[in-house]
């Protein structure tokens, strides 16, 4: 199942996992298979949405980062920061607050990712006016919903946008001001506060470019925890007033769900959730939805102010941003001090940058095997089988469905005993002994739920 | 070799259209056809499938697939229609108003499938119902 073609950015803790199973019931590429109890990743199908982590109940599944010490491997080093860090605080807490704090933990230079979005704006009516690319055009923003496309609708590629995220603009922006002020490019590291772990994949393995302008990622449940501490300790609020210009108030609402959408000209579509999602992306690809031209993708429930590494409710988060954007007077988007340049001077520069540099592959889930004859012979033994299977989507197997069983079972990565019913009916039929069917499910959940535990969730000595 | 297998679509019933569809396109997917082509065997049988629930009373669709081409044949118990000649005109319905206010209806169904199939095949007798014989080749993007 190794691959080491993809980089993920979630890792399932072996030590911790129970093999519950909550996480491979909500995979939405159905990467997940339970063996001696434990929760196995294909790696191929994962697309880094962060389902599971949002699901597991002992936090045994955790998204990697970088080592925060690196950080001072560069003398120019930027923080990178999503809309959605301030809006976790109340609203007293200032953006230049969170400034302040961020610089005390060893950046030189903390700057909001939405500024990113103002070029992106033009850049996309743009190519909506000039590219032929086919309708809807898709937003490639969340990169969970790229790689969603690339495993499971790989037909609907072509549909995705050609622009790249606001982050990347907001790094090229930040690299080239310190180089235009003499730092060389090795010298300057560029964090990224990241809110999910599918942002974290697409900086450490982007799809569309050979590399990415980011040096590593910070999670962001670190920085909140960071910055809340040190507020609460200092008691009082910094007003640093070395703090940039505002976002525009329109394109600081972006990562919201319908906050790139609403920025569209044309007739446009916000859609959040990853059910929701897959769910009309499914009607899409069958060609029967029309009238769309720009279709605004998030895999978690209201954007990025629902992502999995966010402290803070969702719709809270969502909320005080749209008072925050309500709240910016005229003039505060223009730039104040000598902290930096405005980007829009920068425009024609990051417009040169502004496109996807190299195709977006498919690696479709779905495809049995590179030889069509092969393939339909699996297709027919996997059908056959579900004749046998109950179809009921147990999971005692240790797959999420009785279809994902048969095809495990094709692709020689299954076994038809997996299935409590088959085995059962063999007993029944003497074809199998009751010692043998206890072992296999021994081998898909591991011994430890065969004994007693009073530790567990639930039980008399509960405990976490 | 060769797969077969039925669907049937009953009439009126908007909100199951589209079935037949998602499960061809999984089975073409793991087959692992070309996408383009995978569209348009998707396209012509959606189009075909609504023309049975727009129209007709109940229809079956079967399906015959093989390592190179797939076959759809769908017949109907329906009105028929009575100048197949008319109706291959894009543009041209006789979908009721309740029809077209769900958005079905825009008389882009028959010239729809005719232009992405590699061979098509439509008899009617009014009164009685319409057969459809959709051939598409899965290895081939030319139309």
């Amino acid at each position: 199942m190794k691959n080491g073609f993809f980089h993920h950015a979630l890792t399932i803790r072996e030590d911790l996992c129970t093999g519950c199973s909550l996480c491979m019931r909500v995979c939405p590429t159905e990467a997940i298979r339970i063996r001696n109890g434990k929760a196995c990743l294909i790696e191929d199908r994962c697309i880094d949405c962060g389902e599971c982590f949002r699901k597991c109940p002992v936090h045994a599944i955790i998204i990697e980062q970088d080592d925060f010490s690196r950080v001072f491997d560069y003398s120019h080093r930027v923080a990178l920061v999503p809309s959605v860090l301030h809006g976790q605080f109340r609203h007293e807490v200032s953006m230049a607050d969170i400034s302040a704090v961020l610089k005390s933990m060893g950046f030189t230079w903390v700057y909001e990712v939405e500024h990113g979005a103002e070029i992106l704006k033009p850049a996309i009516d743009q190519m909506m006016n000039a590219r032929n690319l086919p309708r809807p055009v898709i937003s490639s923003y969340c990169p969970a919903i790229v790689r969603l496309i690339q495993v499971r609708f790989p037909a609907l590629i072509k549909n995705l946008s050609t622009v790249k995220a606001p982050l990347d603009m907001a790094a090229f922006y930040c690299r080239k001001v310190l180089r235009d002020r003499g730092a060389h490019n090795a010298e300057i590291g560029v964090f990224y506060v990241t809110p999910c772990a599918a942002k974290i994949a697409a900086v450490k393995s982007p799809v569309g470019d050979e590399s990415s302008p980011i040096s590593g990622v910070i999670n962001m449940d670190f920085i909140f925890n960071m910055i809340n501490r040190t507020l609460r300790n200092k008691g009082e609020l910094s007003h640093d007033d070395g703090h940039a210009y505002s976002v525009d108030p329109d394109t600081l609402l972006w990562s919201l769900t319908d906050g790139e959408a609403s920025c569209i000209n044309g007739s446009t579509l916000a859609i959040d959730g990853m059910n929701n999602v897959t769910e009309f992306l499914e009607k899409l690809e069958n060609d029967e939805i029309t009238g769309v031209d720009y279709l605004e993708l998030r895999a978690c429930d209201e954007g990025c102010a629902g992502g999995v590494l966010l402290s803070s409710n969702r719709f809270l988060v969502a909320e005080r941003l749209r008072r925050k954007a309500r709240n910016v007077k005229p003039g505060e988007t223009t730039r104040k001090n000598g902290d930096m340049s405005d980007i829009e001077a920068y425009s024609d520069y990051l417009m040169r940058k502004v496109n996807i540099t190299t195709d977006i592959k498919p690696r479709s889930m779905y495809r049995l095997s590179g030889d069509r004859d092969e393939a339909m012979r699996m297709m027919k033994r996997s059908r056959r089988l579900m004749c046998w299977l109950p179809g009921i989507d147990c999971g005692l197997c240790g797959a999420p469905s009785c279809q994902a069983l048969a095809e495990d079972i094709v692709r020689h990565r299954g076994d038809i005993s997996q299935c409590v019913f088959i085995r059962e009916s063999n007993m029944e039929k003497e074809l199998m002994d009751r010692e043998r069917s206890a072992s296999i499910m021994k081998q898909i959940w591991g011994e430890n739920n065969f004994i007693k535990n009073c530790n567990k969730k639930g039980a008399e000595n509960e405990s976490n | 070799m060769a797969m077969s297998f039925e669907y049937k679509v009953t009439g009126g019933d908007f909100t199951r259209a589209g079935y037949a569809s998602s499960q061809v396109k999984k089975m073409l997917k793991q087959l692992g056809v070309d996408n383009t082509v995978i569209k348009r065997v998707v396209v012509c049988l959606y189009e075909a499938e609504v023309n049975i629930v727009a129209h007709a009373w109940d229809g079956v669709i079967s399906v015959d697939l093989n390592t190179d081409s797939i076959f759809l044949k769908l017949t109907d118990n329906g009105p028929g229609i009575a100048n197949i000649e008319q109706a291959m005109q894009k543009g041209y319905s006789t979908a009721s108003p309740e029809v077209r206010e769900m958005g079905f209806g825009a008389g882009m169904g028959l010239p729809n499938i005719s232009a992405n199939a590699d061979r098509f095949v439509i008899n009617s007798e009014p009164g009685k119902g319409t057969t459809l014989e959709i051939t598409i080749n899965l290895n081939s993007n030319a139309v």
